[in-house]
């Protein structure tokens, strides 16, 4: 009871603000908890750019979702938590590093991949090469001392 | 010339000719609107629709509990004044009114009085109208933007969903068969 009424207050403390892209108003007062925000923040996708974090992004939407990921630290959520619950609107997508699954195998599979089609390139091209040509006869190395005479 | 040479002139060109294939069918769906690199797949497909309540415009607005228990499919649409693909979409709406396909609409980000006279002037395609001006109902429909449609069952279960504007192709081939195998 006492922790929600903190969060009440904290939540009606920051609910001034107003929200703008590298605003100061939009960060948290407590930098601990502000710098858990933006480190959430910086691993989700903003789902207008696509390939910007929501924390660099000037979207519209991506500066709700900042407010979101704020309120959710300053009511007690942890990371895990707070991704989470981002996940379950917008889908594996809205994080920027996706998590390990049968889905995603392949992409956190590629650079397995890319070093054993290297590998195999190598040994392959090894394989290729001709052979070391035969050391040369008695006759031949008369004939090349003969030659670096003169 | 060896058949080792001979794969090897026409590997380049198969890989060439596969790529500009699958090059064109991308292209071409995407020009029927049918397919968008950008969209993002709902988390809400084949679940019910999140708890929500929202203002309505001129009389009363809607919540979930209006679709939980609707006994027919009902589109839901978000759109804004200030979105052109919305205005580029109106008339393909007008069009699925006068079909007596029900849509819902939520206007998203925007002011009441601005989306009264939107519709007033282009016309009101919807049987229901909410606003959601904070635009935080929308996050927990995941909406990426406008505007974006949902088809949701007699029973509030989402069951397809478009994010950009809906075509007069897409009503044929997608929301009437729908509409239909849910009940309309």
């Amino acid at each position: 009871m006492k922790r929600a009424l903190l969060a009440v207050l904290l939540l009606l403390a920051g609910a001034h603000v107003a929200w703008a892209i590298s605003d100061p108003a939009e960060e948290l007062r407590d930098p601990k908890q502000e710098a858990r925000a933006e480190q959430i923040g910086r691993q989700l996708r903003c789902l207008v750019c696509q390939n910007e974090s929501i924390e660099d992004s000037g979207a519209d939407l991506a500066r709700d979702l900042r407010h979101i990921v704020r309120q959710r630290v300053v009511a007690g959520d942890s990371d895990a938590q707070v991704v989470a619950w981002m996940v379950a609107r917008y889908g594996n997508f809205v994080r920027l590093s996706p998590p390990l699954e049968w889905q995603t195998l392949l992409l956190w599979g590629s650079p397995v991949l890319a070093l054993g089609i290297g590998g195999l390139v190598v040994l392959a091209h090894r394989r290729s090469q001709p052979k070391p040509p035969a050391p040369l006869s008695e006759a031949e190395q008369a004939r090349l001392r003969d030659l670096m005479k003169t | 010339m060896s058949t080792r040479r001979a794969i090897l002139y026409a590997a380049p060109l198969v890989a060439a000719v596969a790529a500009g294939g699958g090059f064109y069918a991308v292209l071409h769906r995407m020009q029927e609107g049918s397919f968008d690199p950008h969209g993002v797949p709902t988390m809400l497909l084949n679940r019910r629709v999140p708890g929500f309540e929202l203002p309505g415009l001129a009389s009363a607005g809607f919540a979930s509990t209006d679709l939980f228990s609707i006994g027919h499919p009902v589109l839901i649409n978000f759109w804004a004044t200030w979105c052109p693909p919305c205005i580029e979409e109106h008339p393909v709406l007008m069009a699925m009114q006068a079909q007596k396909i029900p849509i819902w609409g939520i206007a998203y980000k925007d002011k009441a009085s601005a989306a009264l006279d939107y519709l007033q002037t282009r016309g009101n395609p919807y049987v229901r109208n909410a606003i959601d001006a904070p635009g935080r109902v929308a996050i927990d429909w995941g909406l990426t933007g406008v505007p974006e449609t949902f088809l949701v069952d007699g029973d509030g279960f989402v069951r397809w969903h478009m994010s950009g504007p809906i075509t007069p192709k897409m009503v044929k081939e997608q929301i009437e068969p729908l509409m239909k195998k849910y009940g309309g």
